[in-house]
């Protein structure tokens, strides 16, 4: 059945909110802001009353996928569970109710919060400072790139490149892009490492940084991280860490001991804050002593027993946002973290043990690329599939959606073809494991003994195979007023 | 050693020491440590994390409650900051709605057929906020009000091949930061154009636009709560065929203010936190972007377009990816991956429950009341306005006592004054900046006004 959008639902005249009388002198509101300021024709807003909104949306949660709802296998993604008492602190009303412009003085409960959240993740990285701005993992990136860039700058080297592997996540050469840097891609060995000798012969003056992933996109751990920085810092540049698998590290081994000189934490991944749909998240930046003069102003600081904003930054790169960054969602990270203490490195050894669980019930059904010990996520090959029974990884994808499974990764990283990126997280049951283990081993069989099935899936969803080609090709982006469909 | 001592349960984690064992047991690995045998061993750590202990689900909540308590909130002290951050009534139904734990914990719909509610919901979003600014496309959202206009400038660079950028100085001051950080690595130049009064002087920006000027930024009502001559000022940009940049801190302004796309605005990046969001100290916030039709392909962020299924039932599908970075790499229109999803959503709850009269409504409670403190205030001896412009919820007066004295006297009183704008504005040390929303009584007012009054008396 189609689902009406809300515009289909509005009629002219209902409303679901009871906005306030004046109660002030109502003067006309040409005379108060001017006529020619004035709307001319009201925004086309559907008019529903509140049990119609209720419905609408309550109806929408129901054709979504959830952490809450079922096992989301996501690679890279790291889709864990999220826990409820992070809702309720990030709802109290010092927190939810409080605006970024209160005086430092009378905002002292939320500035010591981000003070010992930034002392914890220090002691988790291995790091000297972290700034809470960036609101996610690329936009952290980008501000961990300027931060480099300024100061490599102050010691008057201009370093024009970046080194990226070819297995790294998009966001890396796009954020060195934006930092005008151009990117030097460099391609892993037959073990899922980075190639030393091609990062020797990339690694010269002109490198501002490395951008590793680690453990890297495959899901292995770079053994030689050491030897990569020694290369990195003796040709004079910084080692960034792309913290997107940070989970598989905590309290095990930290950046900061790695030879990183910053990283950054992407918030939902690593301490299981919510992701809504896509956003918000955070991407906060730890740094070593070397880059503090440069992180975006203001710094929270303590001085004695109060805590304070520092805006006086000479060095910094600037605000890369407005305000203090996510702040709800340091909220629910301090909560989490709380919640383990030094029990944290649970966390990762689960979600590695988990990985390594899976991967055993799963390796007999379909291609391993590089055959070593995953750690917190490991990527299969649906290549046999596709040379023995003409069945995409895709396919195969969109058919443990009817077994109620979201489905992995697919086709990332680049460098492995037909590739299936499987992370099962820390807080799933070996139950959970098994099932969907089974699942993914019945849609193996299945390319074998009924490949239409599997390559008409989905079949049990609220619709089948969408057409992506068509709804780029005639774009349709907003519904137009008056019911027509609009572009 | 047994593989699994020293495991102690946890609230968060489902295993139990006698499944762990049968775990590694499958995965052919003697125990937890040596899963990790590829790390060398030299950067293993040798000691616990220095954590607190781990706190059960009581002390924790207790303990953030304190930490919260001591800060003035907006439902403990009576609150005229703005300036960026707009504290309105959300009306109980937005959280309700957009707290749905479905919609919380999900992922980026990267599964169309598992996802509608989520792409449905970011396609209605998008179709709102066209309508909200008078725009053609908009995106599924940005990281804020601030960054979307870096990126925004970015846009028009690349639309236009040119490297400059125009921006007034009554554009919020972070905004203008960020604007210079997003734009510092990409050769572009950002130069300002001082406001006159209050305002963004139009001849100005029309001498200083020339061929190498890619985008004029304006804001209104801008930072200082004043309404620009918006109208003139796009006119002004386009005549140099440069492209007019509208910056929006006070969405709610355009249920009652000639939209963006009614003055000739090119692109809009906007804050979108007064509809239905917290303040939350600043974030999560929501970035809204928007901007005419023929520009889609080159608009950073996601979008949400519609098409159909095999059975042709109407569906929802991310969009034009190809512009993405998982794709383009380093030669995307952004590294934007994650957006504010959730906040968007919100924002779109609150607007469908507003609909056009409620968001005039809303609009015109939020005009009259601050009129009538702006009135209010300026009967008092020795408090002025500062600029004679129009303004729409917030306004600057000039303070005979130092603003933040003033405010420090006001705190005491359980007030949260205005803003300070000094620091900002250092021609200004007695501007002050007042916000009115439709959230604050006529009584609330009435008393502010009381204490302003025997303050500066004092």
């Amino acid at each position: 059945m189609t689902m009406p959008v809300i515009f289909e639902r509005s009629v002219p005249g209902r409303i679901a909110s009871a906005p306030p009388a004046p109660d002030v002198p109502e003067a006309p509101m040409e005379t108060i802001v001017g006529e020619e300021h004035l709307r001319e024709t009201p925004p086309a807003l559907p008019e529903v009353s509140e049990l119609d909104l209720v419905r609408h949306y309550t109806r929408l949660s129901h054709r979504n996928y959830s952490v809450d709802a079922g096992f989301y296998p996501l690679g890279s993604c790291t889709m864990k569970y999220n826990p409820k008492v992070n809702e309720d602190a990030a709802g109290l009303a010092g927190f939810a109710r409080l605006h970024p412009n209160t005086p430092a003085p009378l905002a002292q409960g939320a500035l010591e919060l981000l003070w010992r959240l930034e002392q914890m993740l220090c002691e988790i990285s291995g790091m000297d400072r972290v700034t809470f701005q960036p609101a996610a993992g690329a936009h952290g990136e980008m501000t961990a790139l300027m931060m480099i860039r300024a100061y490599l700058e102050d010691r008057g080297e201009r370093r024009t490149r970046v080194i990226v592997p070819d297995s790294a996540h998009g966001t890396n050469p796009a954020s060195a892009a934006m930092c005008g840097f151009e990117v030097t891609t460099v391609r892993s060995d037959a073990r899922g490492n980075i190639d030393h000798a091609a990062l020797r012969r990339a690694a010269d003056g002109s490198v501002a940084a490395l951008m590793l992933t680690n453990p890297n996109t495959l899901g292995l751990f770079e053994e030689g991280v050491c030897e990569v920085a020694e290369i990195v810092h003796n040709c004079g540049a910084l080692m960034y860490l792309d913290g997107a698998n940070f989970n598989a590290m905590l309290g095990i081994t930290r950046p900061g001991d790695q030879g990183f000189d910053a990283m950054h934490i992407n918030v939902h991944k690593t301490f299981g804050t919510p992701h809504g749909g896509g956003g918000p998240g955070a991407g906060p930046v730890a740094v070593k002593r070397l880059l503090e003069p440069y992180m975006p102003a203001p710094t929270v600081e303590r001085e004695g027993d109060r805590f304070l904003l520092d805006g006086d930054r000479p060095k910094s790169i600037g605000r890369v946002r407005a305000f203090n960054g996510n702040f709800g969602i340091f909220v629910r990270a301090y909560a989490y973290l709380l919640a383990y203490g030094p029990l944290l490195r649970q966390v990762s050894e689960a979600a590695v043990l988990n990985a390594n669980y899976l991967l055993a019930l799963l390796r007999p059904h379909f291609d391993l690329p590089y055959d070593r010990r995953c750690m917190h996520e490991f990527v299969l090959s649906g290549r046999r599939q596709k040379e023995q029974y003409g069945i995409r990884t895709l396919e195969m994808a969109k058919r443990l959606l009817d077994y109620g499974f979201h489905a992995p990764t697919v086709y990332f990283p680049l460098s492995v073809s037909e590739a299936i990126m499987i992370e099962p997280t820390e807080t799933e049951s070996r139950q959970t494991l098994d099932e969907f283990a089974d699942a993914m081993i019945r849609v193996a069989g299945e390319c074998a003994t009924d490949p239409e099935t599997v390559r008409n899936a989905p079949h049990s969803t609220v619709v089948t195979r969408l057409d992506e080609v068509a709804a780029s090709r005639k774009l349709n982006l907003r519904w137009a007023a008056g019911g027509r469909r609009g572009s | 050693m047994k593989p699994a001592s020293g495991w102690h349960p946890h609230r968060y984690l489902p295993h139990t020491g006698a499944e762990i064992e049968k775990m590694l047991r499958v995965a052919g690995v003697a125990s937890l440590e040596d899963l990790f045998a590829e790390i060398p061993a030299d950067i293993r750590m040798k000691r616990p994390l220095e954590l607190s202990p781990a706190l059960p689900e009581g002390e924790l909540l207790a303990h953030l409650q304190r930490l919260a308590d001591k800060n003035a909130h907006a439902d403990r002290m009576i609150s005229f900051l703005g300036a960026g951050a707009y504290d309105h009534e959300i009306p109980s139904v937005v959280w309700r709605l957009a707290g749905r734990a479905e919609f919380v914990t999900a992922y980026t719909p990267y599964q169309a057929e598992v996802m509608q509610g989520e792409l449905q919901a970011a396609y209605e979003y998008q179709t709102m906020l066209c309508e909200l600014t008078g725009m053609e496309v908009a995106n599924a959202s940005m990281y804020d009000g601030a960054s979307a206009l870096g990126e925004a400038a970015v846009m028009a660079r690349d639309l236009t091949g040119r490297n400059r950028v125009l921006t007034s100085s009554a554009v919020h001051p972070h905004y203008r930061e960020v604007l210079r950080t997003y734009t510092r690595h990409q050769g572009i130049e950002v130069v300002e154009v001082p406001h006159r009064d209050g305002v963004t002087p139009v001849g100005e920006i029309r001498a200083a636009a020339g061929p190498e000027t890619a985008a004029v930024i304006v804001q209104s009502p801008n930072v200082f709560g004043c309404i620009e001559q918006s109208s003139a000022l796009a006119q002004a940009a386009h005549e140099a065929g440069a492209l007019l940049i509208a910056a929006v801190a006070e969405p709610i302004s355009m249920g009652l203010l000639r939209p963006p796309g009614d003055y000739g605005a090119d692109i809009v990046a906007g804050e979108g936190q007064p509809l239905g969001n917290h303040l939350n100290y600043g974030g999560p916030y929501l970035g809204m972007f928007a901007a005419r039709r023929e520009f889609v392909r080159r608009m950073p962020g996601r979008l949400v377009g519609m098409t159909t299924d095999r059975d042709g039932r109407r569906g929802f599908v991310l969009t034009i990816q190809t512009r993405e970075q998982h794709i383009r790499r380093e030669k995307a229109t952004s590294n934007i991956c994650t957006n504010e999803a959730l906040n968007a959503l919100a924002a779109a709850v609150y607007m469908a429950a507003l609909g056009p009269t409620g968001i005039r409504r809303v609009a015109e409670v939020n005009a009259r009341r601050a009129h009538y403190a702006m009135e209010r205030l300026t009967a008092l001896p020795g408090i002025s306005r500062a600029f004679a412009a129009p303004v729409f919820n917030e306004f600057v007066v000039r303070t005979p006592l130092p603003p933040e004295q003033l405010n420090a006297r006001l705190g005491e009183r359980g007030f949260l004054g205005g803003l300070a704008l000094g620091a900002w504005y250092p021609e200004l040390p007695d501007g002050w900046l007042v916000c009115v929303t439709e959230a604050r009584t006529r009584g609330q007012i009435d008393a502010f006004v009381e204490a302003v009054k025997e303050t500066i008396a004092r």
